[in-house]
This record gives structure tokens, sequence and C-alpha cells, in this order.
């Protein structure tokens, strides 16, 4: 492998040329996760005046004020002064700029004295505090209209996450997309592990049959199923007289799209095995079950953890199955389903949307960076099913 | 909250070991039901041969009683519900097959599946085949390969949220908030509504799958082109080919059969597409697709099976000539063994 890239190297493009593309490449996949998270933290009303790229940089915003009144002037020598700040009390920021005109809210730049005519001088310093002079008394019984240009530092809160764990139900549905996801992740590994021990090292009719139908059931469409699916739930629900809509349904549904893909995966893997050792242990006196629980099971673990992580992803992220076998009442939305919802009904709250995005992608990005080998293992096993 | 918690932790546990308790009882009671530990030889050989003929099948009973009842009845039965109407009781012939032949809507997801379908699966191969290459001339590549690989761990919902704030739309006099439309305002274009603009807006719906899916594509071609053989490209090397050459003559040519399994899972995933379309627009501005409108009637009007039917029917019949070049690749396997 060394070998080839160093020749590659010797013939291939330029390597500045690799670096950069390749970099581009990863700011561009970067970017869009990170504009999420980045909106996520800031405020909601930062949010919506100005881009997340500029988050980290002060925003600045226009905002009018007023000065002092003319009673509060003080007289100093020849001259009437009022003192104080433009920010009132608990505001903040920087004062960039200050005017005095509508028309031109940034005629003058912060701590410099402004000449505004009639022997008036205004300086207003970036902290907020002004010196207004006037070489004759004040007029008028209001203080004088100033509109500044103020730059506030990054603010960032995680208050948007606490609105919508609470508020907005994303913490109940995230235990929800827990129950779902669990049983449904952890009951098909043993169904398909039994049978692909069966298909690999025992021998009956019908099982060239069997794989060849596995491999076929692999690509049939989530489609072809939910409309007799839907009618069979609906009979087993009436039949019992309880809602259609249940944990255990949504798990067997799980567990059985899963099957073929679990079985072809753990087939492959099971039927490598050395066969040796299974054969010596018969010799041994080990029945079936015995070979199967002893030997099978443990030396398959690298395969059982990766169609785990696959499954994991794959039901955690569904939304079709959700919405069709589960209820919309908040004790059964789980975190695809409500991010649907509040899609539609918070569609312009994007500190909302963002910070209940990040709470449903957290969880399989853990697992991914966490078990990225076995991900890539199992994809490279052979199959993959697709959303 | 805690009681539910405790309660789908209960029931795995109670599922687990349901599930662990049929498997070793089934086998005691074969056991028990035809011993082999009695004086006549023959009646002891006899029942040890009809535990070999029963026992495989009580370890694929489960699988094949649940892909027997959610996989393989439902196609039979969608195919049956097909010819008959709404509510599924009358038989109504081929007349739902003729309302998805004239109806618009229809059409205009055909057309549109078939955009998905030409773009998205080559563009997921270009780019993934063109990141495997380029990260593996270099140190940090496999840094790189993780973040192009990880928006495969992210949720079709999720990402759609991703990219509907990128794709933001602000008035012209606002500040964009959206990064596509203030990277167009700065270049000192307008500002567009992306996801209403029809035909392009299923462009943009494309580049969130062809986002997530690339990672896919790199991660089984960068192991391809690992297992070419060195000695084919150090001869190319030898005859003074030139990096493009030995790309596109030497390295492209051998991993073929891996280009066609890349591309033909995609294929698959994006006849499926169904999230991305529900949560962008819902099928509005001219982006409905397959899976979108056969969703659509199953519950539009108190919902029509038949009509839903077909449509299921149509997205089976694409799938299934990769259904059968799959199961010949592996009988192929299989008999090789």
């Amino acid at each position: 492998m060394a070998n080839l890239v160093t020749r590659l190297k010797r013939v291939g493009l330029p390597r500045l040329i690799v670096h950069l593309s390749v970099l581009l490449i990863v700011i561009l996949w970067l970017i869009p996760t990170l504009g999420i998270l980045v909106t996520s933290i800031r405020d909601k009303d930062q949010i919506t005046t100005s881009g997340w790229w500029t988050a980290f940089s002060s925003s600045t915003q226009t905002s009018a004020g007023r000065l002092g009144d003319p009673s509060s002037a003080k007289q100093d020598g020849a001259n009437y002064v009022i003192t104080g700040s433009v920010f009132e009390e608990g505001q903040g920021g920087t004062v960039r700029a200050f005017g005095v005109r509508v028309q031109d809210p940034a005629a003058f730049p912060a701590g410099e004295p402004a000449d505004l005519g009639e022997g008036e001088t205004l300086t207003i310093e970036s902290d907020g505090s002004y010196v207004y002079t006037k070489t004759a008394p004040f007029e008028g019984s209001r203080g004088k209209r100033i509109y500044l240009t103020v730059a506030t530092p990054p603010e960032f809160t995680l208050t948007n996450y606490q609105t919508v764990l609470q508020g907005e139900g994303i913490g109940q549905a995230f235990i929800n997309s827990l129950t779902v996801t669990i049983p449904a992740t952890i009951i098909p590994i043993l169904i398909a592990a039994f049978a692909a021990y069966a298909l690999s090292w025992m021998s009956f009719p019908g099982r060239a049959l069997i794989i060849a139908m596995v491999v076929g059931l692999i690509v049939v469409p989530l489609q072809m199923s939910l409309i007799p699916l839907l009618r069979l739930y609906n009979e087993v629900g009436n039949f019992f007289g309880t809602s259609s809509k249940t944990y255990a349904g949504i798990w067997l549904a799980h567990t059985a799209f899963g099957m073929p893909l679990a079985i072809y995966l753990l087939r492959n893997y099971i039927a490598g095995l050395p066969k040796e050792i299974i054969e010596s242990a018969r010799v041994d006196g080990a029945s079936d079950f015995e070979i199967f629980v002893k030997i099978v099971l443990p030396l398959s673990f690298p395969a059982l953890a990766s169609f785990a992580i696959f499954q994991f992803l794959w039901v955690w992220n569904d939304l079709l199955i959700a919405i069709v076998f589960l209820g919309t009442g908040r004790d059964q939305l789980v975190l695809t389903g409500s991010l649907n919802a509040l899609l539609g009904s918070r569609g312009g709250n994007w500190e909302i949307l963002t910070a209940s995005a990040f709470v449903t992608i957290i969880v399989p990005l853990l697992v991914f960076f966490g078990l990225q080998r076995y991900l890539v293992r199992g994809l490279l096993a052979g199959s993959v099913k697709g959303g | 909250m805690i009681s539910q918690i405790v309660s789908a932790v209960g029931v795995m546990i109670v599922g687990v070991f349901a599930c662990a308790l049929y498997y070793w009882l089934s086998d005691k009671i074969l056991n028990l039901a035809l011993p082999v530990r009695d004086g006549d030889v023959t009646q002891a050989s006899r029942n040890l041969n009809r535990r070999a003929v029963v026992r495989p099948w009580l370890f694929l009973g489960p699988a094949l009683l649940l892909l027997g009842i959610y996989l393989v009845y439902p196609v039979i039965a969608t195919f049956i519900l097909s010819f008959y109407d709404r509510s599924g009781q009358t038989f109504v012939g081929l007349s739902n097959y003729r309302w998805a032949f004239f109806d618009a809507g229809f059409r205009q997801s055909i057309f549109n599946n078939i955009l998905w379908l030409a773009v998205v699966p080559a563009a997921c191969t270009f780019f993934g085949l063109v990141i495997a290459v380029l990260t593996d001339r270099i140190w940090w590549g496999n840094i790189a390969k993780s973040i192009v690989f990880m928006p495969m761990a992210i949720s079709f919902v999720g990402a759609s949220v991703i990219w509907k704030f990128i794709y933001e739309y602000r008035g012209a006099a606002d500040n964009q908030i959206g990064l596509l439309n203030a990277i167009v305002t700065s270049l000192g274009g307008d500002p567009q509504v992306w996801i209403s603009m029809p035909f392009w807006n299923n462009f943009f719906l494309m580049v969130i799958l062809i986002w997530i899916q690339t990672g896919f594509a790199m991660v089984i071609l960068s192991a391809a082109l690992r297992g070419i053989p060195e000695e084919t490209i150090e001869a190319a090397v030898i005859d003074g080919a030139n990096g493009w050459q030995i790309f596109w003559k030497i390295m492209v040519p051998q991993i073929w059969g891996t280009i066609a399994v890349v591309w033909t899972t995609i294929t698959i995933l994006v006849l499926k597409v169904f999230d991305i379309v529900l949560t962008m627009t819902n099928g509005q501005w001219d982006t409905m697709v397959l899976a979108n409108l056969m969703f659509d009637w199953m519950f539009r009007g108190g919902g029509d099976s038949g009509r839903s039917a077909v449509i299921a029917l149509v997205i089976m019949a694409a799938v299934t000539p990769i259904m059968v070049w799959n199961i010949r690749q592996a009988n192929r396997d299989a008999g090789g063994h």
C-alpha cells in the first residue's frame, strides 16, 4: 500500500493540489452540520438577524437613543456639559460609530469628538459613555436624538436546548426513540444468528432456495409491505380491542425488515468460520445448539457488532415505519417524527429546529465515531440496506 | 418517563430472554421427543436422522415466520390489492393501472424519480471515487474520509433540517441567514426561494442525498482501490503512463464490479427516497416522487389501497432487475464454494 502511494505520488498530481482539493471537500461536507450546531447555541434574536458564520465575530446593529435631558446639563466654565452613558442599565456592547441624523447614522467614529455645529460637540466613547458640550445653554425639554452603531459580543447559550427538551417534547421523543431502537436492535440479532447458522452449517433440503430468497428480500422496497401490514395491524388491533399502534408492533416490524440483511451478513461471516473447529466439536459430541452458543456466537462478535450498528442507525433514523406503525401522540412520537412535525409547525423558528435536529443526530454521530471500524467492516462485508 | 425506560428495558430483557428460551427449549424438547440413548440401535440412529431433519427448521423458524408475515405475504397481497378498489373490497381489474397511466401526478413522480436516478447514483459514485483516490495519497486522508463518511449516520430528516437552513430565504432587504442566499447576494445576485423553484428544486433535494451517500461510495471504492495489484500500476508507470491515464485506464477498469455494486445499491436507495421529499417540500412545487405519492394515496381521503398498491408495484418493478442480478450473483458465489 505504502509502495503504491509513493509510486502514485511520483507520477500523480502535484501534492499541494491534492491537499487543497481534499481540504475543500472536507469543508464542504462539514459546513452544513456545523451550521446547525453553531445556530443551536446562538441567541434566538441573533439567529434571525445575522448568518451563523458571523456568530464568532461581534454582530453590529444600528439603534436609536437619546442623550440626557438639557436639565441635567452642568456648567463647566464657558461650556455647558451633559454626561452619561448611551446604554441603559444591563445593556452592553461596543459603540463603533454614531450619528445625529437617521439618514447618516454612522457619521462619526466612536472615541473622537464630533463637531455638530452651533457650538455643539459630542464625544461617545466605545464603552458608551459620552460627553456632550455646548458653548451656550441647552434648549428644549428632551434629550438629543442620536443613532448608534453598536457591536454586541458573540453570545452563546444553551437556552434553546432547554426549550426543545422540555417545551417542545424532544426530551420525551428521545426516550421514545430509545424505547423503539434498543429492542429493535437486539432482538433481530439473535433470531438472525440462529437462522444464519442453520443456513451455513446444517444441511437440509431447500437451503439454497432460502438463501436465494433472503438475498432477494434484501432489496424489496418497504413500500410493498406497508398497505397489507397496515390492514393486518388494524385487524389484529380490532380483534384484541386495542390500538393498532403499539411499541410491540414496531419492534416486530423493525425486526422483520432488518432480518434479510442480518441473515445475509451473518451467514457470510458464519459460513467463513474454519470448518475444523465446528467439525471437531461435532466429533466431540456437541449438539448444534451447543456449537452455536459456545463456539459460533463468540467467534461472530465482529459481524454481530457490524449488524447491530447498522440496525441501530437504521431504526433510530427511520421515519417511514415510525409514522405508519406508531401513533402521533407525545407518548409515541419518536425523534424523527417530532422533527418532521416541528418543520411544519415551527418552520421559521430556527433556534428550535436546529437544537432539535442536533439532539436527533447526536446519538448516531456518537455511535458512528465510536464504532466506525465495525461500520466500515459491515459495509465491506457485501451489501447494505438503504432507507 | 422513567417508567417508560424501565418498561422498555424490561421488555427488551423479556424479549431477548424469550427468544433464547425458545431456541433452548425447542432443542431440549426435540432431544426428549427423539431419544438416542435407548438400547435399540436402529431406533436410535433413526431418531438421530430425524433430529437432523427437524433441527434446522427450529433454528430457522422465527426468522422464516417474520420474513413470511412482513415481506413475502405483503408482496403478494399488494399485488392482489392493485386489482381492487380503494377499500380493497371490489375487484376492478386494471382500472388502477389505467388511472396511473393517465394521471398527471403519477407521471410527474415518474419523471422526478428518473431525474433522481440519473443524477444521484452517478454523482455519489463519481465523488466517492474521486475522494477515495485523493484521500489515499495524503497523511490525513483517514480524517478526511471520516468527515465525508459522517453524514451516513445522520437521519434523512436531520439532514433535511440541516439543508433547509442552508436554503433558507429572507426578503432582499433583510440579512440572509441561509448560506446559499448569503453567497448569492454577496456575489451581487438576488436571493431565491430555492425549494419552490420548479424543476431545479429537485436538484436541491438531490444534493442532500448526495451529501449523505457519497461517504458510502467512498468507503467501498477506497477498499476496492487498495485491492488493485501493484504490479499493474508499476507496469503502467514503466510504460510511461501519467497519473490521469493510470487512473482511467488501469485503476477504474479493475474496479468495475465494485462500481456496479455501489451504483446499484444507491439506485435502490434512490427509488425508495421518501423522507427527504416529505420533510423538504412534501411533494409540493413539482417535487413529488413515487414513494411519497404512494404514501399520500395510502392516507389521502381515507386511503386508496388500490392506487397506492399500483405505485408500490412500480417501485418494486424497478428494483426487480437488480434483485434478480443479486440472486444470480449469490448463487454463483455459493456454487464456487
